[in-house]
C-alpha cells in the first residue's frame, strides 16, 4: 500500500516537477553554462548537466531513487498539516497549490529504505516547496523520524536543502530548530550514527540546527551553505563578497564538513560510511 | 499583566522599546539580581566575543551560571561588544559554560537581547550556523536547571540558541521572534519597508509568546522605567530565578530533562488530516 502511494506520488511528481529539477518542456536552460540542454539528457546524467557539470536541485522522488534500492523506500505516514500559528490569510491556500504542483505533502519526505543492503531512516528536503523552509510540519517529520532511527537502532541520513525556517509559521518555524535539536541529543545518547548531507541551497535555522550537527557531514560539488544570506551579509557589511564565499567548496577549507562527495559517488560512499561505523555487537 | 492606567500598545510600539538604546541592558540586570557576579572570559579556542557575557554568579549562597547577550550602554561599548550581535566564539563560550555548569552541577540563567547573530564573512568562515547548533543542542542536553530571561530583543537563531530552556520569563516589552520585522517583511514581501506591519503579524510580543507556550511567565513592567520601576522588575526577577530553580531542583536530573525534552518535542501544534 505504501508502496503504492509512492508510485502515485512519483508519477505525480515527474508530471509536475516544473521549475524544480525539469521545467515543463523538452528543453531547460543551465543555470551554470547558461546554455539549453536537452532535459532527458540531464535527467539520465543524475541531474547533472551534461555540458558543464552543474547540479540541477532535485524532486525528493528523484534523490529518493538516486540513493535508495530500488523497492525498499517505505515512507512514513503522516498525514498531517500546519496550524497556521501566525493566522495568515492564503497560507493554507498556497500549501495546497504547491501540493498540487509538486505532488509532495510538505518540504521533507521521511521513511525507511536501504542504501545498499544498509538500512537507513532517511529523510530527503525539497526545495520546491516553499524553498524547502522549515515550519511545523518538518520539524515534527524530522523529530519523527530521529525517534524512529533511535527505536529501530538504525542509523539517520537527512539530505538538507533549505532556506531556513519558515517566515509563514514565525516563532513556532524558531522553535522547531529546537525541537529536532534535541531529539538529536537522544539519537547521539544511543549511540546512533548521523549523517547529514548538504545540497543547494542549506542556509539559515536549517544549518543552525540539524544540518551542522552530523557525526559525519557531507556536502554536494559547490553547494551553497551557510547560516546568513548573501544579501543580508553585504548589506551589513556594505563590500561585496569573495568568490567562491558560503560554497562547499569554501566550508572544507574551513573545517564544517568531512567530505564533498559528487553525485555519483554519494550512495556508494554513504553504504560504505554506515559499514564502517557499525559497532561491534 | 500590563498596567491598567496604560493603554494597550501596538507590537510595533513594543520594538521599538525593545530596542530602545536606552532601556536597561543584560549587565544591568545581571549586576542588580545577584548578590555577586564574576565574568570568566574566552572559547579557549581563538577568542573573547564580547556580545555574550558568561561568568559565575550567586544569590543567597546558590551559585549560577549566567550566560547573557549584551548590547552596548555607549557608543564605544556598542563598538566593542558589535551591538550585541554575536559571533561564533561567543556560542563557543557560552557552551564551554555550559558544560563547566553541569560540571559542577550549577543551574544556567540566561538574558536574552540580541537583534540576531552577527552576518559577516568571518562569521561565516569561523561556523555561525554551526556554533548555534551547538549551544542549542548543548542546552537541550545539559543536566541541569535552565532558565531563560528575554530582557530585550530576542531575535532569530542567534536568541534561541541561548534560550532554549526548562523555563522561559519574558519581559512584558521585550520580543521574541523568527526574525526582526524587516527582515521578515523582506523576505516574504520583499518589502523591508514594511516593518510595522510585519510586527503585527509576526506575533513577538510576550503576550503572543505566553499564549504559544513558548515562554512560561511575563514580568510586568511600565512604558518608562525610571529607578523605582527597576527596582522593582527586578526584585521580581529574582525572585523568580529563585523559586524556579529550587522548583527544578526538586524534580531531580532524569525528571527535569524528560520534561525538558517533552516541551520541545510538542512545540507546534499540528493538525491531523
Ligand atoms: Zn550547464
Amino acid at each position: 500500500m505504501l508502496v503504492d502511494q509512492i508510485k502515485k506520488r512519483k508519477e505525480s511528481a515527474k508530471k509536475n516537477t516544473a521549475n524544480i529539477d525539469i521545467p515543463i518542456g523538452k528543453w531547460l536552460k543551465c543555470d551554470g553554462c547558461k546554455e539549453i540542454v536537452y532535459k532527458d539528457d540531464v535527467r539520465s546524467n543524475l541531474n547533472i548537466c551534461p555540458n558543464c557539470g552543474h547540479y540541477f536541485r532535485m524532486h525528493i522522488g528523484r534523490r529518493l531513487e538516486l540513493i535508495i534500492d530500488e523497492g525498499t523506500y517505505a515512507r512514513f505516514d503522516f498525514n498531517i498539516d500546519t496550524t497556521n500559528p501566525l493566522e495568515l490569510e492564503d497560507y493554507k491556500k498556497k500549501l495546497n497549490a504547491l501540493r498540487e504542483k509538486t505532488g509532495l505533502e510538505e518540504a521533507v519526505s521521511a521513511g525507511t529504505g536501504k542504501i545498499n543492503g544498509e538500512q537507513v531512516v532517511i529523510c530527503v528536503m525539497d526545495s520546491g516547496f516553499l524553498m524547502g523552509s522549515m515550519g511545523i510540519v518538518v520539524g515534527e517529520k524530522i523529530t519523527y523520524a530521529i525517534e524512529k532511527a533511535i527505536e529501530m537502532k538504525l542509523p539517520f541520513v537527512m539530505f538538507s536543502v533549505s532556506g531556513g525556517a519558515r517566515m509563514q509559521e514565525g516563532i513556532m518555524s524558531l522553535m522547531q530548530m529546537a525541537k529536532t535539536v534535541s531529539a538529536l541529543t537522544k539519537l547521539d545518547e544511543a549511540g546512533l550514527l548521523y549523517i547529514s548531507v548538504l545540497t543547494d541551497p542549506t542556509y539559515g535555522g536549517v544549518t543552525a540546527s540539524f544540518a551542522s550537527l552530523g557525526d559525519i557531514i557531507i556536502a554536494e560539488p559547490k553547494a551553497m551553505i551557510g547560516f546568513a544570506g548573501q544579501r543580508v551579509i553585504e548589506q551589513t557589511i556594505g563590500e561585496s563578497l569573495p568568490e567562491g564565499f558560503q560554497t562547499a567548496e569554501f566550508l572544507l577549507e574551513h573545517g564544517f564538513i568531512d567530505k564533498i562527495v559528487e553525485r555519483r559517488e554519494l550512495k556508494d560512499t554513504l553504504s560504505k560510511l554506515i559499514k564502517l561505523n557499525k559497532k561491534e555487537e | 499583566m500590563s498596567n491598567n492606567n496604560e493603554v494597550k500598545m501596538t507590537a510595533w510600539e513594543k520594538v521599538e522599546l525593545a530596542r530602545n538604546p536606552k532601556r536597561k541592558t543584560s549587565l544591568d540586570y545581571v549586576e542588580k539580581i545577584f548578590d555577586e557576579f564574576i565574568e570568566l572570559h574566552g572559547d579557549r579556542n581563538f577568542k573573547d566575543d564580547k556580545a555574550i557575557v558568561c561568568g559565575l554568579a550567586s544569590i543567597d549562597g546558590q551559585s549560577y551560571t549566567v550566560i547573557a547577550e549584551q548590547k552596548g550602554r555607549t557608543t564605544k561599548e556598542n563598538i566593542e561588544r558589535n551591538f550585541g550581535m554575536p559571533n561564533p566564539e561567543s556560542y563557543r563560550k557560552a557552551v564551554r559554560f555550559m558544560k563547566q555548569a553541569e560540571k559542577f552541577n550549577r543551574p544556567i540563567i540566561t538574558f536574552v537581547d540580541t537583534k540576531g547573530a552577527y552576518p559577516g564573512i568571518g562569521a561565516e568562515e569561523r561556523g555561525q550556523g554551526e556554533a548555534i547548533a551547538k549551544s542549542i543542542f548543548e542546552m537541550a542536553r545539559v543536566r541541569v536547571p535552565t532558565v531563560a530571561i528575554v530582557v530585550g530583543e530576542g531575535s532569530s537563531g542567534g536568541a534561541l540558541a541561548i534560550s532554549v530552556a526548562d523555563k522561559i520569563i519574558m519581559l512584558e516589552n521585550a520580543i521574541y521572534s523568527i526574525l526582526s520585522p524587516e527582515g521578515y517583511s523582506s523576505i516574504l514581501w520583499k518589502d523591508s519597508s514594511r516593518s510595522k506591519e510585519a510586527a503585527e503579524k509576526m506575533k513577538l510580543t510576550a503576550e503572543d509568546l505566553y499564549e504559544f507556550k513558548v515562554i512560561d511567565k511575563i514580568i510586568a513592567e511600565p512604558k518608562e522605567v525610571d529607578n523605582f520601576a527597576f527596582e522593582k522588575i527586578t526584585e521580581e526577577i529574582k525572585n523568580e530565578i529563585m523559586n524556579t530553580i529550587s522548583e527544578l531542583k526538586k524534580k531531580g536530573t532524569e525528571k527535569l530533562l524528560e520534561e525538558r525534552y517533552s516541551k520541545y518535542r510538542n512545540m507546534g501544534e499540528f493538525i491531523r488530516l
